[in-house]
């Protein structure tokens, strides 16, 4: 595994490891079965279909105990996934794309309320043109909702990043919801080589769900999501926004912690070849993949270039990226975004790492690129071109372009 | 931590407010005077109530109280006004005011 530490190889590690092949869809089913929540409410939509689908297979063979709450849409499932959790249930839900827009409001109600629901999201693009394929509009969409951001490279983060989620979300640190991403069909539908824990293992690493204050506690009661006035309702705004600081050391402590279970190492981004990367790639999921085998190649040709994979997005680790790239003494930095924001000067991603850089005082040439839209392919040959262009701009023959598609037909 | 939220005051910063402004105590929407929202009130006329029981299960803010068999006053801090009982009071004997 290229994302397996060599610090953590030295460590005794407490699960065995379990080889398999597995789509990305299969192995987050996977995970809920060894975790084994109480309440699971969705309503299906491509390409998350099969999560709640395999859940309810596990469910009818008597494998978990989990109670499946058939809804009649996203809008109910996130409602009723809040009221479960509210009531004291560890709860999770999985959806995609348009499920995920309908599900707007009570993605919002359910961070406020910092319940720490577990929504597994397939990322799929949003209408219109109306499509089924993979970009990062959804996850991208729902950026200031409040909700814990972790996108996965392939099926073996997505797992494992699911894994991670509970302990996350469930630290009363934290108390945030969070979402664990992986590519649509990229990474959901495609079967590759996997490691898994064992059931057990897996189970202690997430432990009981005790939560301090819920619904469902005789002698003890609790009023969930009162009406606030204007003199309270900033400062819980501000409170939330604190717990969203927090999760970040959290998510780090807990990465630690999965490390030592499974020997595999997780941070809030991955830097791959990038201790000396002139011309660096910074971009998030399935395409990282893509990024990386071009960079071997590159590299064979003696031009440094370099990938930072982002996994945590939600906290934003405005201030680690600034330093990676400062340290990597990076000439000319592209920033991919799988989403177009329609402000008029490129993506999200575009936005926030241009800032960070800009705050930490990180004067490298930014290009913003927007690739991969609704399931667009992205090969080698566009990071060969990407880093081309990178490096005409760091030597001054061209002016860096605002923001420009990759792939277009133009 | 199970914070006596009678102690938040709109001068308590920030970091002492509850996590999501939980209110540890059940039954709170009663020390809210909500009936101020009120633009029509329900008036009875004691000569035509029958005490027959109709209003009292369908006022959505609870606030037609019976004890011994018998429903008592209007609850006018919490009632909005709605006028259900009029509507369904078979013998006229709620009136709806304009405030």
């Amino acid at each position: 595994m290229n994302h397996t530490d060599k610090n953590c190889k030295t460590i005794q590690m407490t699960s065995r490891e379990i080889r398999d092949r597995m789509s990305g869809n299969e192995a987050v089913a996977y995970a809920i079965r060894q975790i084994d929540p109480d309440v699971m409410p969705a309503f299906p939509i491509t390409p998350s279909t099969e999560i709640p689908q395999m859940v309810s297979t596990y469910i009818a063979n008597g494998e978990i105990g989990t109670e499946f709450i058939p809804v009649e849409s996203e809008h109910s499932a996130m409602s009723a996934a809040i009221g479960a959790e509210a009531a004291g249930a560890r709860t999770i839900t999985a959806t995609s794309s348009a499920g995920l827009a309908l599900m707007w409001e009570e993605l919002l109600l359910a961070a406020s309320n910092r319940l720490p629901v577990v929504l597994a999201l397939v990322n799929r693009t949003l209408s219109g043109p109306i499509n089924i394929n993979c970009d990062h509009s959804d996850g991208m969409g729902a950026r200031d909702t409040g909700w814990i951001q972790i996108y996965a490279e392939n099926n073996q983060e997505a797992y494992d990043n699911y894994i991670q989620a509970f302990p996350i979300a469930e630290d009363p640190r934290v108390h945030l919801p969070v979402m664990i991403c992986q590519d649509g069909f990229i990474t959901s539908h495609a079967v590759e080589n996997i490691s898994l824990l064992e059931d057990d293992a897996v189970k202690r690493f997430v432990g009981q769900y005790e939560p301090e204050e819920f619904l469902l506690n005789p002698g003890r009661p609790v009023s969930v999501g009162p009406y606030a006035v204007s003199d309270y309702s900033m400062e819980a705004k501000k409170g939330q926004e604190d717990a969203m600081e927090r999760a970040g050391s959290v998510i780090l402590e807990t990465a630690e912690r999965f490390c030592r279970m499974s020997g595999r190492k997780y941070g809030f981004f991955e830097e791959y070849r990038m201790e000396d990367a002139e011309y660096v790639l910074l971009l998030m999921g399935s395409a990282a993949g893509t990024a990386k085998a071009a960079v071997d190649q590159l590299r064979q040709q003696g031009i440094r270039a370099g990938v930072l994979k982002l996994r945590v997005f939600r906290p934003f680790p405005a201030a680690e990226l600034a330093e990676a790239i400062r340290r990597c003494g990076c000439r000319a930095l592209a920033i991919l975004d799988r989403c177009e924001s329609y402000n008029g000067v490129g993506g999200p991603l575009g936005s926030e790492v241009t800032q960070a850089l800009y705050r930490a005082k990180v004067y490298t040439e930014t290009v913003n690129y927007i690739y991969g839209l609704a399931g667009r392919d992205f090969t080698v040959e566009h990071v060969f071109g990407i880093v081309d262009e990178l490096r005409d701009v760091a030597d001054g023959k061209v002016l860096p372009p605002d923001h420009k598609y990759i792939g277009l037909r133009s | 931590m199970r914070t006596d939220i009678r102690n938040i005051t709109p001068s308590t910063p920030y970091t002492g407010l509850t996590e999501g402004l939980q209110l540890y105590a059940a039954g709170t929407s009663r020390q809210f005077m909500s009936g101020e929202w009120r633009t029509s009130t329900p008036v009875l006329d004691m000569e035509k109530c029958r005490q027959c029981l109709l209003c009292a299960p369908v006022c959505p803010d609870s606030c037609i109280p019976v004890a011994d068999g018998k429903r008592q006053a209007f609850d006018y801090d919490h009632c909005k006004g709605c006028g259900i009982c009029a509507a369904v009071c078979p013998f006229g004997a709620i009136a709806m005011t304009e405030d």
